[in-house]
C-alpha cells in the first residue's frame, strides 16, 4: 500500500498581480479541507528566498509527499520550485505549478468572486496530478566524443579550431580540393583592408596542424544518422590521385598535362590544367587530378603527369575510401554561392565579357588572381577608365529575384571601388545604390572615406538598361538625388550580385533533417534566442550557410557554434528531461502509427513488434500518447487517469 | 460420462441470429461439450419454453451464452431472467458485446425506424399504414408484442455479464478456447473479454509504411495490394483500434477489418479513436487550409457513423443520435 499523498499548497500573491483578483488567504483556507492536502499557506511573493524557504520547512515539518505552488506561469518558475524541494530532498517531479496569474487574475480582472472560484478548480485540478505523480531521476545517455564540421570555409576553420582547442577530436570535411571557402579568393577585406589569404593562411595551417583536427578535403558526407550526442556517419574521400605527403609541389605535373578547363577558383577568369592546385598556399597543400577534365583514366589515356613526376606522387589506381565515425556534435557550415547567372536576365551578366561579378573583380584585385592583381578587363585585357558597379545584382528584388538583403555588398562594393581607385587613380568609379547599409565597426566611416577621399560617385538609383555599344558597356540608370538620367559608356561592370545558400545545402538539409528558411537558408532554432542551434539536437550553424553575413560574423558564429558544441561534448553524459512517453508493451500492437506521427523521430517498432522511444530525443509533446489506438502510450506524469481527474476536479464533479 | 453434468444455455436476442448458428459451427467439437454439459435451454436449437426457463432455480444453469443486445423490452426481460437462473453469464458475440449492427438503429427514432421498415423499403407494401403495435385488440382477443426501447443497449448495460466472447460472429477457435478454459476450470478473472490484448495490427501480416496518405478510397473502388497496409492505401480498416484475437482474418482475406471485436482494453471509444488514428496519417496541408481538406478528404466517406462505428455506436461515449426531450437528452 502505497503511502498516503500528503499535497502542500503555497499561494503566491505576486504583489497586487494575483492578490489583487484573487483572494489568496481564503484560497489557503479553503484548500487545506480538499483531499490529501496537508498544509497550505500564501505569501506575498512565493519566488523569493523567504517564499521558497516557506516551502523548504513545510515539507521538512509536515512530512509533505508533493507540492502546488499556486502562482505564475511554470514556465516562469518552475525550476525555481523544483530546485527548491529538491534542495530538502524532494524529487523534483513532486513539485508542480497551478497558474493562477496569467490563466486567472490577469485575465479575470473584473468579475468578482469567479477568480477566486476558478483558481480554486485549478488548483485542485494540480492537486489532483501531483498526488499521482511519480518521482523520477533524468534520463542519462552516453555520447560519442568526436565533432564532425562540414564546410571548411572561415566560419568552419574557426569553429573546428575552437572545438580542437578545447580538447576535442574534430573532423572537417570540405567537399573541394582545399579549404579556405571563398574568404581564400578574395583580395583585401573591409573596412580594414588587411590581406584576405595573410589572414586566413595562418589559421588554415593551424588547424592542419592541429592535433585534434582530422582533414578531410576533397571528401562529402555521404550519409548521417542518429540523434543528439550519437551520429553516424560515412564519409567518402574522393581520389585526389596525388599522394599528399609524396607531393613536392614542384608543378612539373602541371607544365606537361596538356588539358586546359576553365579556373573556378579564379572564378573562370582564367584556364588551369587538369592536374592543378587551385592557389599555392592550399591545404591540404598537393595537386588534385580532376578526372572531369583529364583525358582519362580508364584507359589511361595520358600518363604525361606521372612520367614528370620525381617524385612519384602521381598513382592512378588511387579510389574513394569511405570513413565511418561516430560524432556526438555536428557543425554545419557550408557558406554560400552567388546568385547563378543563368537566374539573372538583367545587366548583361554571363553575356557580356566585360560584366563580371564581385567575386570575379576580387581575383582581378588579388595579386595572386589571373592579371596579378591589375585590373584589366576580360574582353581585350585594357586598364578600364570607366569603372560602374551595380549594388543589389538580383538581392532586395522580391518580383524578380531575392527578396533579401545579401548584406555584404555595399561594404565590399565600396572596397573595390577604393582599390580600384587607388590601382588606377586616373579611372572614374560609379556605383549605383538603393540603400547603403554599414552597420558594421567602422564601416560608415569607411564608405564615407571612399565616398570623399577616394571621390568615388555614389548614384542613388537603379540601372535601367546596359548595352554593349562599340568596346564600351553603356549604362543607362536614374540619379534619384538629381533627379536625372544618367548615361554612362563603362569599360568595365561589377555586380554586387546576391548570394544564396551553396548548392548543397538542400541535400544537407534532408541529411540531417534541419529545417530551411523561406530563402533556402538553414533556419536555426530561434531568430534572437538560439541563433546558432538547429531544432536538430547536436546539430549547430556557423557562417552564410545560415544566412548572408561578413568574415567578422562569420567568426563569431563559428565561435558560437563551436562553444555549444563544447559545452555538448565536454558533459560526461547527456542528461533529459525524464517526462517522456512510456510504452506498455502488453497493449502495443507495432502499428506503427506513433512512428509517423513523432516530430523528433523518437520512436521506432523494435524488433519485439513494439514500440520503442528513444528518451533522448522525446520532448514529452504527447503526440503519440493521444495518438495511439490502443492507448499503449502514454506520457510520464501526464497519464489519461491524471489528466481524467484533472477535468473533474475542474468541473467539479 | 461425469456424474454431475453441467448444464448450459444459450439465447438469441436483438441479433441477426449467426452467433446461434457460430456455436453450431464447432461442428464435432460440439459432442465433446455434450458429454460435459446438458443443453438445458436453448430456444434456437431445442425445444424449450420461458416458462421451462422460469422453473429453473437461481444460478441452475451454470452458463449461458448470450447472444444479441436490448432491443425491446422482451430482450431485457429475459436477460435478467438469465442473469437470475445462470451462474456465468457470457455476452457472446458483438451484439452482446457492444450492441452491433442493430446498434446503428440509434441514429434514428422508433417513427422513422418503423416507417422504414414497415413502409419504406422497395419490398414493402403498406398502403394502409399498418404498424406493429405494443397492444392489438380483435375479436375480444388482446394481443401483446414487446415494445421497442429507445435505444439499443449492450447486455452489460443491462445485467451483469461474466465474461464476453467478442467477434461478428465469435470465431469457431474462440469460442473452442473459451469452452476448453470452461472444462479445465481455468476461467480468467470474471469481467474479462476473452480475446487478445492488443489490436488487430498484432495479427495482421501486411507490412506498412507510415507515409501519409492523400486519398480515402472503398475498397471496392481499388485493386488493394494484399501485401501492404490497408490504411496506407488509403483503405478505412479498423484494425488499429480492434482488439486482437481473429488472427487478422479480415485483412488477411484483403478485405478491411471492420472493427467487429469491439475497441482495444484501454480504449473507451473505437469510432474516435479511429478518427485519432485517421487524422495522423491523412496528408493535410499548411495549417488554416487543414481543416478545409479534412473535410474534402472526408467527404469521400458516404457512412462516416457506419464506417466508424458498425458495432460500437450504443456503447460509445456518443451512444446515438440525441432527440431533443427524449430520454438521453441531456440538456
Amino acid at each position: 500500500m502505497a503511502i498516503k499523498p500528503r499535497i502542500g499548497v503555497f499561494i503566491c500573491h505576486c504583489g497586487e498581480n494575483i492578490a489583487g483578483t484573487v483572494d489568496v488567504s481564503g484560497l489557503a483556507e479553503d484548500i487545506i479541507g480538499y483531499d490529501n492536502v496537508a498544509f497550505s499557506t500564501d505569501y506575498e511573493y512565493m519566488c523569493s528566498d523567504p517564499g521558497q524557504n516557506k516551502i523548504k520547512e513545510a515539507i521538512e515539518e509536515e512530512n509533505l509527499t508533493g507540492v502546488v505552488v499556486a502562482a505564475c506561469s511554470p514556465s516562469m518558475h518552475e525550476e525555481t520550485f523544483r530546485g527548491a524541494v529538491e534542495d530538502v530532498g524532494l524529487n523534483r517531479y513532486q513539485c508542480e505549478i497551478a497558474n493562477i496569474r496569467e490563466q486567472c487574475s490577469w485575465v479575470h480582472g473584473e468579475d468578482g468572486d469567479k477568480p477566486t472560484e476558478k483558481a480554486l478548480k485549478i488548483i485542485k485540478g494540480v492537486v489532483e496530478k501531483v498526488k499521482r505523480n511519480v518521482s523520477m531521476e533524468p534520463v542519462e545517455r552516453e555520447h560519442a566524443d568526436k565533432c564532425l564540421v562540414i564546410g571548411g570555409g572561415i566560419a568552419g576553420i574557426q569553429a573546428a579550431l575552437d572545438v580542437a582547442e578545447a580538447g576535442n577530436e574534430v573532423i572537417l570535411v570540405e567537399k573541394e580540393p582545399t579549404i579556405g571557402g571563398h574568404m581564400a579568393q578574395l583580395s583585401e577585406t573591409f573596412p580594414t583592408l588587411d590581406c584576405s589569404q595573410c589572414i586566413l593562411t595562418p589559421k588554415m595551417v593551424e588547424l592542419n596542424q592541429h592535433p585534434n583536427i582530422e582533414l578531410l578535403a576533397y571528401s562529402e558526407v555521404k550519409e548521417i544518422s542518429g540523434y543528439v550526442g550519437n551520429y553516424s556517419a560515412q564519409i567518402e574521400r574522393k581520389p585526389t590521385y596525388v599522394d599528399t605527403d609524396a607531393c613536392n609541389l614542384c608543378g612539373d605535373c602541371e607544365d606537361v598535362c596538356p588539358v586546359e578547363v576553365t579556373d573556378e577558383f579564379n572564378q573562370g577568369l582564367d584556364t588551369r590544367k587538369a592536374i592543378n592546385i587551385p592557389f599555392s598556399q592550399a591545404i591540404p597543400s598537393s595537386y588534385t587530378l580532376d578526372t572531369d577534365a583529364c583525358l582519362g583514366l580508364n584507359p589511361l589515356r595520358c600518363s604525361e603527369c606521372a612520367e614528370a613526376c620525381d617524385a612519384d606522387a602521381i598513382d592512378f589506381d588511387q579510389s574513394s575510401e569511405y570513413v565511418e565515425e561516430e560524432f556526438g556534435a555536428v557543425i554545419v557550415a557550408t557558406g554560400y554561392d552567388l546568385y547563378p547567372k543563368e537566374e539573372m536576365g538583367e545587366y548583361g551578366y554571363g553575356k557580356y565579357e566585360d560584366v563580371v561579378d564581385g567575386l570575379q573583380f576580387e581575383r582581378m584585385l588579388s595579386a595572386t588572381g589571373p592579371t596579378g592583381g591589375v585590373v584589366r578587363r576580360p574582353s581585350d585585357g585594357k586598364i578600364p577608365e570607366n569603372v560602374v558597379f551595380i549594388q543589389c545584382s538580383g538581392s532586395r528584388d522580391p518580383e524578380n529575384h531575392n527578396s533579401y538583403c545579401s548584406k555584404i555588398c555595399c561594404m565590399y562594393t565600396a572596397k573595390h571601388a577604393k582599390l580600384y581607385k587607388e590601382t588606377v587613380p586616373d579611372g572614374n568609379a560609379y556605383v549605383f545604390y538603393i540603400d547603403i547599409r554599414a552597420g558594421g565597426k567602422d564601416y560608415e566611416e569607411f564608405i564615407q572615406d571612399v565616398q570623399e577621399e577616394d571621390r568615388v560617385l555614389y548614384l542613388k538609383g537603379k540601372v535601367s538598361k546596359l548595352k554593349r555599344v562599340d568596346e564600351k558597356m553603356r549604362v543607362w540608370g536614374l540619379d534619384e538625388i538629381a533627379g536625372e538620367r544618367v548615361e554612362i559608356d563603362a569599360d568595365l561592370v561589377v555586380l554586387a550580385q546576391s548570394i544564396v545558400p551553396s548548392k548543397g545545402t538542400d541535400e544537407t538539409s534532408k541529411k540531417l533533417n534541419l529545417n530551411l528558411g523561406a530563402n533556402g537558408f538553414f533556419k536555426e532554432a530561434h531568430p534572437k534566442l538560439r541563433p546558432v542551434e538547429s531544432l536538430t539536437g547536436g546539430v549547430f550553424f556557423a557562417g552564410t550557410g545560415q544566412g548572408p553575413k561578413d568574415i567578422p560574423d562569420s567568426v563569431s558564429q563559428g565561435s558560437g557554434a563551436a562553444a555549444k558544441a563544447i559545452d555538448l561534448l565536454s558533459k560526461p553524459t547527456l542528461s533529459h528531461d525524464p517526462q517522456v512517453v512510456e510504452i506498455d508493451e502488453d497493449l502495443c500492437s507495432g502499428c506503427g502509427l506513433c512512428v509517423g506521427q513523432c516530430p523528433y523521430d523518437a520512436l521506432e517498432i523494435n524488433s519485439r513488434g513494439v514500440a520503442e522511444v528513444n528518451e533522448i530525443l522525446c520532448e514529452g509533446c504527447g503526440t503519440c500518447a493521444s495518438g495511439c489506438p490502443t492507448n499503449a502510450l502514454s506520457l510520464r506524469n501526464l497519464t489519461d487517469e491524471q489528466l481524467t481527474e484533472m477535468i473533474h476536479a475542474h468541473i467539479g464533479d | 460420462m461425469p456424474k454431475n453434468k453441467k448444464k448450459i444455455g444459450a439465447y438469441w436476442a436483438s441479433s441477426c441470429g449467426g452467433c446461434d448458428v457460430a456455436l453450431l459451427g464447432l461442428h464435432e467439437k460440439i459432442l465433446d461439450l455434450l458429454d460435459f454439459a446438458d443443453i438445458a435451454f436453448w430456444p434456437a436449437a431445442t425445444d424449450f419454453k420461458y416458462e421451462d426457463l422460469k422453473g429453473y432455480g437461481k444460478n441452475e444453469l451454470d452458463l449461458t451464452f448470450f447472444n444479441g443486445g436490448i432491443r425491446t423490452t422482451e430482450n431485457e426481460e429475459i436477460a435478467e431472467l438469465l442473469r437470475e437462473k445462470s451462474e456465468l453469464l457470457v455476452a457472446y458475440g458483438t451484439c452482446a458485446h457492444q450492441g452491433g449492427i442493430p446498434g446503428l438503429a440509434n441514429m434514428s427514432e422508433e417513427v422513422d425506424l418503423f416507417d422504414t421498415v414497415y413502409k419504406g423499403t422497395p419490398t414493402s407494401t403498406n398502403p394502409e399504414n399498418i404498424f406493429p403495435q405494443e397492444s392489438t385488440k380483435k375479436d375480444g382477443q388482446t394481443l401483446n408484442l414487446p415494445g421497442l426501447q429507445e435505444r439499443v443497449r449492450s447486455l452489460d448495460r443491462v445485467v451483469d455479464v461474466d465474461y464476453t466472447v467478442p467477434g461478428c460472429p465469435p470465431p469457431p477457435d474462440l469460442t473452442e478456447d473459451f469452452l476448453d478454459l470452461l472444462v479445465k476450470g481455468a476461467l480468467p478473472e470474471k469481467g474479462s473479454v476473452v480475446a487478445g490484448t492488443k489490436s488487430v495490427c498484432d495479427e495482421c501480416s501486411r507490412e506498412w509504411n507510415r507515409e501519409t496518405i492523400d486519398e480515402l478510397v472503398r475498397p471496392q473502388e481499388t485493386e488493394i495490394d494484399p501485401d501492404k497496409c490497408l490504411l496506407d492505401q488509403g483503405i478505412i480498416c479498423m484494425g488499429p483500434v480492434t482488439r486482437s484475437g481473429c488472427d487478422g482474418s479480415c485483412p488477411e482475406a484483403n478485405m478491411p477489418c471492420k472493427g467487429c471485436f469491439g475497441p482495444p482494453p484501454e480504449v473507451e471509444d473505437q469510432g474516435t479513436e479511429m478518427l485519432n488514428s485517421l487524422a495522423s496519417v491523412l496528408q493535410l496541408g499548411e495549417e488554416g487550409q487543414a481543416l478545409e481538406q479534412e473535410k474534402e478528404l472526408l467527404s469521400d466517406l458516404p457512412d462516416p457513423i457506419g464506417t466508424f462505428y458498425t458495432f460500437s455506436l450504443s456503447n460509445s461515449i456518443l451512444g446515438g443520435k440525441v432527440s431533443e426531450g427524449g430520454e438521453n437528452d441531456r440538456t
